[in-house]
């Protein structure tokens, strides 16, 4: 990697997935020392950016779209973003966090604030300060155009790792060498 | 001036996402504070109908950084359902993945996410506040990091299969047995972590010093404990029964057995919230506030039953004075002293002669149709509880997780650092990083919980009663 002139402007969000795909960033172990002195993370949950700022060059979204603010910070992310690149099942066919579209929002909000609730003093879901849940979970690409997809449940690191080490060497990679999905 | 209303959005350094609202009266002081979790995913609904086979794979994907807690939980409640008993092999291979999976996500909590406060101090600029700065100024330290986090996580995939999401651990057992050379390996590395261990946990408590203002109101008040344990007062995260105390050390309820949780805890909803608030049922809601968590466990247990980490007990234990130790700062002491007691503990189950023998796991049928599976996961305890058809299907689930034990604790905790540390008329950055790190101290597991998620912005909203925004702070 040493003839990348230009750092690589990263950001990293979980949208409605488990965390697996970020741990599975971390998984990357030492290669993460590898890698750090070629990207800035301008934004991601390991970081304290509060906003997502503008010019980035890869954002790596894990999760899939399941709030009204998911549909809105996707759209604020693929405006700001040159590439951006689905990690794991979840973004790229909702998977795990689809499985509610099976019952439609009602019924899994009903589920947890009403039949397993001792105490529901407003008998509402909540509903205050707290974004929306849409009735459907989207993946990503029936919002934005996304540019990479790396699939896996989470999407192994040795897969991540090769991705970005490509991304940043601007070079072609066959990614189906090291992941599948539910891998 | 108008009452009005902090919003910090996201949280960070957490694992998952929240908001915090910091409401200001007139003149500009605090008046409340409130951690709002935003998202919810619904396991609860849609694992009904599944087979009880499923369950396991499913509910790891509530969380990717404690998902061989769900694991365990899961198949605990399926051999009460299947009323097997694991052979031993089987359960020390389920508690060397659990304690490893406790040291990699307690090692995440300290060196990734909290220990940028304690290297570059809470008022430091934001964007030094971070692991990859950490790797540039303190690359040795970054590296520990890393390098110990490697460690469970390497134990997890060598045992479990796969570091994320592992399918090692199944109902009646394991899935396979422990090899020779997989002992081995582990056992090699164990001095390397055991070191690294020793080192945070020498840099952590020389820094002390730096933070007694935090420590004295980072959620510092008396509340109930909860956790499991030993009936013989040793520290437990697998199995053992459940334990209440209360703020002066009285046992409030010995001896439960998990299987009757119901009796003990409830849920409360609120309305700007999705994470529920558990409490106590007999004080009822809120008083009924409890704490889970190392912290918790280390106040209820007499020992941990390792003798390095009982070594370090002793230290953490005079802090209370006899007393359960109150203040939540010191769940990161309470986490280190657990990341030692893991070490310990792998390798003694891996040099215990069970571990290793051939049969690791018991077949049978589904012979009673509701089951509860417990266990300590990193957070706290937490309970999975399945009702079944005879055929095997799910009819209905309750899953109460860790971090939502402590959703309680953690409001009044923030609150408590927001009246300590911000002016409403002079808004700094340290202060409002304070607020979220009294959120790092409980180390929440908001994706677990509910599946947390901010909307994104670096702005503070003041708002007005009627939550009209009538000012916009920028963060920085
Ligand atoms: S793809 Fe799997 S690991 Fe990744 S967020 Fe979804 S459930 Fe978690």
């Amino acid at each position: 990697m040493e003839n990348s002139p230009k750092k690589l402007r990263l950001a990293t969000i979980w949208l409605d997935g488990c965390s697996g795909c970020h741990m599975s960033i971390l998984d990357m172990d030492e290669k993460l020392l590898e890698i750090t002195p070629f990207i800035d993370v301008v934004f991601s949950p390991y970081v304290d950016a509060k906003e997502f700022p503008p010019n980035v060059d890869l954002t790596i979204v894990e999760g899939a779209l399941s709030t009204d603010h998911d549909i809105a910070i996707i759209k604020k992310i693929r405006e700001n973003s040159k590439l951006i690149l689905a990690l794991g099942d979840c973004a790229i066919t909702g998977n795990i966090s689809a499985m509610k579209n099976l019952f439609g929002s009602d019924a899994v909000l009903q589920k947890g604030y009403f039949d397993l609730a001792d105490i529901n003093e407003s008998k509402k879901y909540p509903s205050q300060i707290v974004p929306k849940l849409l009735d459907k979970v989207l993946p990503l690409h029936e919002v934005v155009k996304v540019d990479y997809f790396l699939p896996g449940c989470p999407a192994p690191y040795k897969a991540i790792y090769e991705m970005l080490k490509a991304l940043i060497e601007g070079r072609e990679i066959n990614i189906y060498e090291y992941t599948r999905f539910g891998k | 001036m108008e009452n009005k209303k902090i919003i910090i959005d996201p949280v960070t350094r957490i694992e998952g996402h929240a908001k915090i609202t910091i409401d200001l009266d007139c003149d500009g002081k605090v008046e409340d504070a409130k951690i709002h979790v935003t998202q919810y995913r619904g396991f609860e609904k849609f694992c009904e109908g599944r087979m009880y086979t499923e369950m396991p794979a499913i509910t790891a994907r509530t969380c990717g950084i404690c998902p061989v807690s769900h694991v365990v939980a899961s198949t605990k409640a399926i051999d009460e359902i299947l009323a097997v008993t694991p052979p031993q092999a089987g359960i020390n291979i389920r508690k060397i993945i659990n304690l490893a999976q406790i040291l990699q996500s307690h090692t995440l909590n300290f060196f990734h996410l909290s220990s940028p406060d304690f290297i570059y101090g809470f008022d430091a600029p934001k964007e030094d506040r971070n692991i990859f700065k950490m790797m540039q100024t303190h690359p040795v330290m970054a590296k520990d990091g890393i390098i110990l986090r490697a460690f469970g996580q390497k134990i997890i995939e060598e045992l479990g299969g796969k570091r994320i999401h592992p399918t090692g651990i199944t109902p009646g057992g394991a899935a396979k047995k422990i090899e020779e050379s997989q002992k081995e390996m582990i056992l090699k590395e164990i001095p390397n972590a055991m070191k690294i261990a020793q080192g945070a946990l020498k840099y952590f408590k020389e820094n002390l010093h730096k933070f007694q203002k935090e420590i004295d109101s980072f959620a510092t008040f008396p509340s109930l404990f909860m956790a499991l344990i030993n009936p013989d007062g040793t520290l437990e995260h697998y199995d053992g029964v459940l334990r209440f105390i209360d703020s002066e050390g009285n046992i409030l309820e010995e001896g439960i057995d998990p299987q009757n949780y119901k009796d003990y805890i409830g849920e409360a909803v609120e309305e700007d919230s999705y994470l529920k608030s558990p409490y106590y049922k007999p004080l009822g809601y809120p008083m009924g506030m409890y704490r889970v968590g190392a912290l918790a466990r280390l106040n209820i247990a007499s020992t941990c039953g390792t003798p390095l980490a009982d070594e370090e007990l002793k230290n953490f234990k005079a802090l209370g004075g006899g007393k359960p130790v109150l203040n939540s700062f010191y769940y990161h002491y309470a986490r280190l002293i657990e990341i030692i007691y893991a070490i310990e503990k792998i390798e003694e189950l891996l040099n215990d002669d069970e571990t290793i023998s051939e049969t690791v796991r018991r077949t049978s049928k589904v012979s009673k149709n509701r089951g509860v599976g417990c266990s300590e996961a990193p957070r706290g305890t937490l309970f999975h509880e399945y009702h079944v058809t005879k055929e095997g299907v799910i009819t209905a689930v309750n899953l109460i997780i860790a971090t939502g034990n402590n959703n309680l604790a953690m409001n009044a905790g923030i609150k408590q650092a927001a009246l300590a540390f911000v002016d409403g008329n002079n808004i700094t950055d340290g202060a409002l990083n304070r607020v979220e790190a009294v959120i790092r101290c409980f180390d929440p597991c908001l994706s677990c919980s509910t599946h947390a998620l901010g909307i994104v912005s670096s702005k503070i909203e003041v708002r007005d009663h009627n939550k009209n925004i009538i000012k916009v702070i920028e963060r920085n």
